[in-house]
């Protein structure tokens, strides 16, 4: 039996280790971490809530504002459903552009990661080189757009910056450094000892766990899951172009590392095929101000993971209900699983694994009975039923390929 | 004024120490913060340093609209730095409210809640503006140093 009790660490909101406000409790035996919670909340503002309030045009601008490092994910997951609901076909070369900005800035946030994970562990060397080559990105972003970050590229109805060629020039030359730089951290990832030793068998995240607990993006593919948005309902231009989702079986911080740093180098490719494939016409199409009635689920692969936003309109010029649920609201519920057993010091390191954004994840539901007027919490399984028996109503029924699936996976 | 707090000054002047706190901005200005503190603006050679605790601060750098949650916390974290005490409001969002002016969760920009000395504008204010912010701050510092002759 352990002569003393459990010790509980409160970390955050403010912390050196956290460059957000975001709270952890964390229970400690010695040295070993053998409970942990998270608390949300410090970052919310009510974006959700303030985009009923504002025109459709308006919210593209607010919504950008969710998170600064996946801004164009925001507001493209936005545009994109709101030209469903409206019904709207955007030109061909906007959906280039699109998938232009959405490419470097996944660049840029992939180096961004792989400098704070230098910084978690001690490796400060590595964020000052990769942070100098990420203003590589930044300046190209700054050039295409107009801005560093918050882009606002994206209108209802296409883009509103054109590429010149003159640009198309420059990207393409700056593609040429970062895959040069991009090359020499592979190399460095795989046979630096300091990184190996520090990031293998840290944050154990396995298969299944990532399966149950709903992990996405690099988190999830570095567990084996092999699921990627623009793969698997392709978006934009997507669809026309050529890429390998990249998935490892390691489960640890490395594993995410190494998923990181080979989408970066799909990222150079996309790139390079979105530049020579750019057809010409317009930019954008006009769509009206008032948007019918209607309710669309939009997807969207950001550079932490699947990105959904739900919109309801109501014939109006303001949407009805603007839902965002951001890939980190997924994946933070595996931080808990990754901490288990681990020591304190692992602790910076494994909650940057999943590149988390409070920003973006802050969203806030509380539900509310009318009659007793109590709120009440609702687990993952009356979701699930309630999903199953909506879809039953609409026509589609699941059952029996569930069934065959279950066998398939032996469950 | 005696020698050792005549070196105090200038040291400070000379090497002051940041802390960085997001008080619920979007991370745009959190990154350009870190940005502007990397190799290619090196905001380091000004000496300035990011410090992890308030108690070794001179600077507090604020990004973002004060939310209701946070409200408490960035106040407790201005009340255990030392004095003198500078706080730079980064982003239109620090100054302002900015596009969250309004919301329900929203209190207001920095000011409505601590004093502030500096504000850096900007959605997000781009290293190039919190270099030139950060150091409009340090002359205003000196030259006051120097019109009252050393004394505080």
């Amino acid at each position: 039996m352990h002569k003393y009790g459990d010790v509980i660490v409160p970390i955050g909101p403010q912390h050196p280790a956290l460059k957000e406000p975001e709270s952890f409790l964390i229970t400690l035996r010695g040295e070993k971490i053998t409970a942990s919670s998270v608390r949300l909340g410090y970052n919310h503002r009510g974006i959700e809530k303030a985009c009923e309030e504002r025109t459709y045009t308006q919210g593209v601008y607010l919504i950008e504002r969710v998170c600064g490092i996946c801004s164009h994910s925001h507001s493209t997951a936005f545009v994109q459903a709101v030209e469903e609901i409206a019904g709207v076909e955007i030109p061909a070369r906007a959906k280039y552009i699109r998938t232009l900005i959405a490419e470097l800035e996944r660049i840029h946030s992939h180096l961004l990661w792989l400098g704070v994970a230098g910084h978690e562990i001690g490796f400060d060397t590595l964020l000052m080189y990769t942070w100098r080559d990420r203003e590589v990105v930044m300046d190209l972003l700054a050039k295409l757009t107009g801005n560093r970050v918050n882009y606002g590229i994206n209108t209802i109805g296409g883009v509103r910056r054109d590429v010149s060629v003159k640009q198309k020039e420059e990207v393409l030359k700056a593609i040429d450094t970062l895959e040069k730089q991009t090359k020499y951290y592979i190399d460095l990832a795989t046979k630096e000892t300091t990184l190996l030793k520090r990031l293998q068998g840290v944050g154990v995240l396995s298969h299944e766990d990532a399966i149950s607990l709903g992990a996405v993006g690099p988190t999830g593919r570095a567990s084996g899951i092999a699921r990627d948005t623009r793969k698997d309902d392709p978006y934009a231009a997507y669809g026309e172009l050529d890429f390998k989702v990249i998935s490892v079986d390691n489960c640890d911080v490395y594993g995410r590392t190494l998923v990181r740093l080979g989408e970066l180098i799909e990222s150079f490719s996309l790139v390079r095929q979105v530049i020579a494939k750019i057809p010409d016409g317009p930019i954008t199409v006009r769509v009206p101000r008032k948007i019918p009635a209607g309710e669309v689920l939009s997807r969207y692969e950001a550079p932490r993971g699947e990105d959904v936003h739900y919109v309801r309109s109501n014939g109006t010029e303001k949407p009805d209900r603007v839902k965002v649920r951001a890939p980190t609201l997924a994946n933070v519920q595996s931080v808990s699983k990754m901490l288990e057993d681990r020591y304190l010091a692992d602790m910076p390191i494994v909650i940057a694994a999943i590149d988390p954004c409070f920003s973006c994840t802050d969203r806030l539901i509380a539900l509310r009975d009318t009659q007793t007027k109590k709120s009440n919490t609702v687990i993952w399984e009356t979701i699930r039923l309630k999903g199953i028996e909506w879809y039953k109503q609409q026509g589609v029924d699941f059952t029996a390929l569930n069934k065959k699936l279950s066998k398939k996976l032996h469950l | 004024m005696g020698m050792i707090s005549k070196i105090i000054n200038w040291s400070r002047l000379k090497s002051p120490w940041v802390l960085h706190f997001n008080t619920g901005a979007c991370n745009a200005c959190d990154i350009e913060i870190i940005a502007a503190l990397t190799p290619s603006y090196d905001l380091e050679r000004f000496g300035v340093v990011l410090k992890a605790t308030p108690r070794h601060a001179d600077v507090l750098l604020c990004s973002g609209p004060v939310t209701k949650q946070i409200e408490s916390r960035l106040v407790r974290i201005y009340e255990q730095m030392p004095e003198p005490k500078f706080v730079v409001a980064i982003g239109s969002c620090a100054c302002s409210g900015g596009v969250f002016n309004g919301c329900y969760n929203v209190a207001g920009g920095i000011n409505s809640v601590i004093p502030v000395s500096a504000y850096i504008p900007g959605c997000p204010a781009s290293p190039k503006a919190i270099i030139d912010g950060v150091v409009k701050l340090l002359r205003s510092l000196e030259t006051k140093e120097r019109k009252s002759g050393g004394k505080k």
